[in-house]
């Protein structure tokens, strides 16, 4: 299994389209932080500008976690897309290419190999993220400095000690990594049926589009369903970003407000994942390979 | 003999259609075994059953004495196998390529054998060139390396003349001679032509929709006994009544607006020649094939699609 895990990466990182993902992320993490080095204090009175008058604020909210907070919200809308493009591509591409008969001959069984080509796309979109924090959180550390976090919502302002902050991210970007594998497992779910990574990459963007639109339109009958969708789970990542409150609704530095909350969003995504990758499984086994 | 491939009873259908129909047949251990059958015959919808890419509808296959179904990875571990096209990763080198598909096999060579794998396909030189650069023809070959990689005892190649020029075609003829002759290997090798075959194969089976239609050693096959002559005359009743009347009455087989059908002995042909001439017979074309040959054609004219265009 290790073996042929590493015949996919290999294949995964020798194949130039797998660097797009790495470039468009470096592109828009170096714009965004251009953007705010240039016109940060700007944005910054934006998003203080009803709390400004009421509220002193004291130290500098224009930090490294900021920047690496904006970038996040901005990305995880669209790091899906880039992990798409390679885990769609794992089984259609080898039928494009014609190698999937080649691999399929070989003495492997058809679910170690279907195994190792989803843990090499799971790899890939955590390597992803990876290169998402190095270049969002600590080289924003490293230009903007590190103070408290303003995590701005529309009913709400939480500020985080700057010393609070650090572990956040580690959580965040830790289930950030389940919301892409899951992303990656129903990317790889598609692959299975086609014979070109197209069908795949569309199909599962239009699965997080719609899901996305349905659970953001305030209808009661998707309400009611919307626990259901993983797209609803993916931004879980935000839940470590709130504190719980004491008694005279102080924050209490340390916690999570609502963590058994984001240990469920946690499972759901996790279910999801079991699902489309054993679902993608139980079919291929029994596929016959025509291309 | 220790058979190889036994495939008994084998059938495989898609929906309506019946794409192997009750096929059975077994290759012998050092056969190079000629697999012939028009495009859509059956030939690869076999192959790939053989290789475990579909699964039979009912049937069995047993390849080195084990049930294909139950002992699937042990037989692929013995077999290399080249199916259609020569697809491999284009962004990877030939020495990467042969490197990852011997990992596949659980197989770890030196460089040096990598090199004398390449060697044997005539791609050494080339072993650092990417794929995307390779021409059909060297493709095809490091598909045979890449099949012979993990020394299997078992090759099966389907079409693999497909897209090769005149050179290619002979550089694949030669491979699979040095397969059979060199390094004694077993090859079950699948073509839509009958002259292709004839040259590599000893032993050979033709299919049509599905079905067997003849199998056999190439020598049984090609007996000089069958070869049939078709007469071309201005004067066919006249040459019909003199062919009647003589010892090569009894080798009629068919006449039509085409001509006089014989089935004679090939040393035969210029005695009918002179015997014709000699009684005023306005020969405009006497053209001699191989009954195998002319049985073959005549299934490929049997599925014509297009009319033959007449000017």
């Amino acid at each position: 299994m290790w073996s042929l895990l590493k015949i996919e990466l290999f294949k995964v990182f020798k194949r130039p389209r797998t660097y797009i993902a790495f470039i468009a992320v470096w592109a828009i993490v170096s714009l965004i932080q251009l953007a705010i080095y240039v016109d940060g204090p700007k944005y910054m009175d934006f998003v203080l500008r009803d709390v400004k008058e009421s509220f002193d604020v004291i130290g500098d909210p224009l930090n490294g976690y900021f920047v690496c907070f904006v970038i996040l919200q901005t990305l995880l809308i669209h790091v899906p897309l880039l992990v798409a493009l390679v885990s769609a591509d794992m089984v259609a591409g080898e039928a494009n290419m014609g190698t999937l008969r080649l691999l399929i001959s070989k003495p492997v069984s058809r679910t170690k190999l279907l195994l190792s080509k989803f843990f090499a796309s799971a790899i890939y979109a955590i390597i992803l993220l990876i290169w998402i924090a190095i270049l969002g959180l600590f080289l924003s550390m490293v230009v903007f400095g590190t103070d408290g976090l303003i995590n701005a919502k529309s009913y709400e302002i939480i500020i985080l000690n700057g010393n609070d902050v650090f572990w956040r991210y580690l959580c965040a970007f830790g289930f950030a990594a389940l919301a892409l594998i899951t992303v990656s497992s129903l990317g790889f779910f598609f692959s299975i049926f086609a014979e070109n990574s197209l069908g795949p990459i569309v199909a599962t963007m239009s699965v997080i589009i719609v899901f996305t639109i349905l659970t953001t339109l305030d209808i009661p009958l998707f309400q009611s369903v919307k626990d259901f969708f993983f797209t609803t789970h993916m931004i879980g990542w935000k839940g470590f970003f709130e504190m719980k409150t004491d008694a005279e609704g102080m924050s209490i530095p340390g916690t999570i407000r609502n963590l058994p909350a984001v240990l469920r969003s946690a499972g759901i995504l996790l279910l999801h994942i079991l699902i489309f990758t054993g679902s993608a499984i139980f079919i291929f086994n029994r596929k016959d390979v025509l291309s | 003999m220790e058979a190889i491939i036994k495939v008994s009873h084998l059938t495989k259908t898609f929906r309506e259609l019946t794409a192997v129909n009750d096929l059975s047949f077994t290759v012998q251990k050092g056969d190079v075994y000629g697999f012939l059958g028009q495009n859509g015959a059956g030939k690869s919808t076999s192959i790939r059953m053989l290789l475990t890419l579909i699964q039979p509808t009912s049937g069995s296959i047993e390849v080195f004495g084990y049930n294909l179904q139950h002992h699937r990875k042990e037989i692929l571990r013995n077999t290399g196998a080249v199916i259609e096209r020569p697809d491999l990763y284009k962004y990877l080198s030939a020495y990467e390529t042969l490197q990852l598909f011997a990992a596949m096999s659980s197989v770890k060579l030196t460089r040096q054998q990598y090199m004398d794998q390449l060697e044997l396909v005539g791609l050494a030189q080339r072993a650092n060139s990417k794929v995307r650069t390779f021409s059909q023809g060297m493709k095809q070959r490091l598909g045979i390396a890449v099949a012979l990689v993990h020394n299997p005892e078992l090759i099966v190649l389907d079409e693999p003349t497909n897209g090769l020029d005149p050179q290619g075609i002979a550089d694949m003829r030669n491979l699979i001679l040095m397969l059979r002759e060199k390094m004694k290997k077993t090859v079950l090798v699948s073509s839509h032509l009958l002259s292709e075959v004839e040259q590599i194969a000893n032993r050979m089976l033709i299919i049509d929709k599905g079905k067997k239609l003849v199998e056999g050693t190439v020598s049984e096959l090609f007996h000089p006994d069958d070869t049939v002559v078709l007469i071309e005359t201005t004067n066919q009743p006249a040459c019909e009544e003199l062919l009647r009347n003589s010892n090569y009455a009894t080798q009629l087989i068919g006449i039509d607006a085409a001509g006089i059908e014989l089935k004679l002995r090939k040393e035969e042909v210029p005695v009918l020649t002179k015997m014709l001439i000699e009684n005023n017979i306005s020969i405009l074309g006497i053209h001699a094939c191989h009954s195998l040959e002319d049985y073959f054609l005549k299934i490929t004219t049997a599925n014509q699609h297009v009319e033959p265009f007449k000017n």
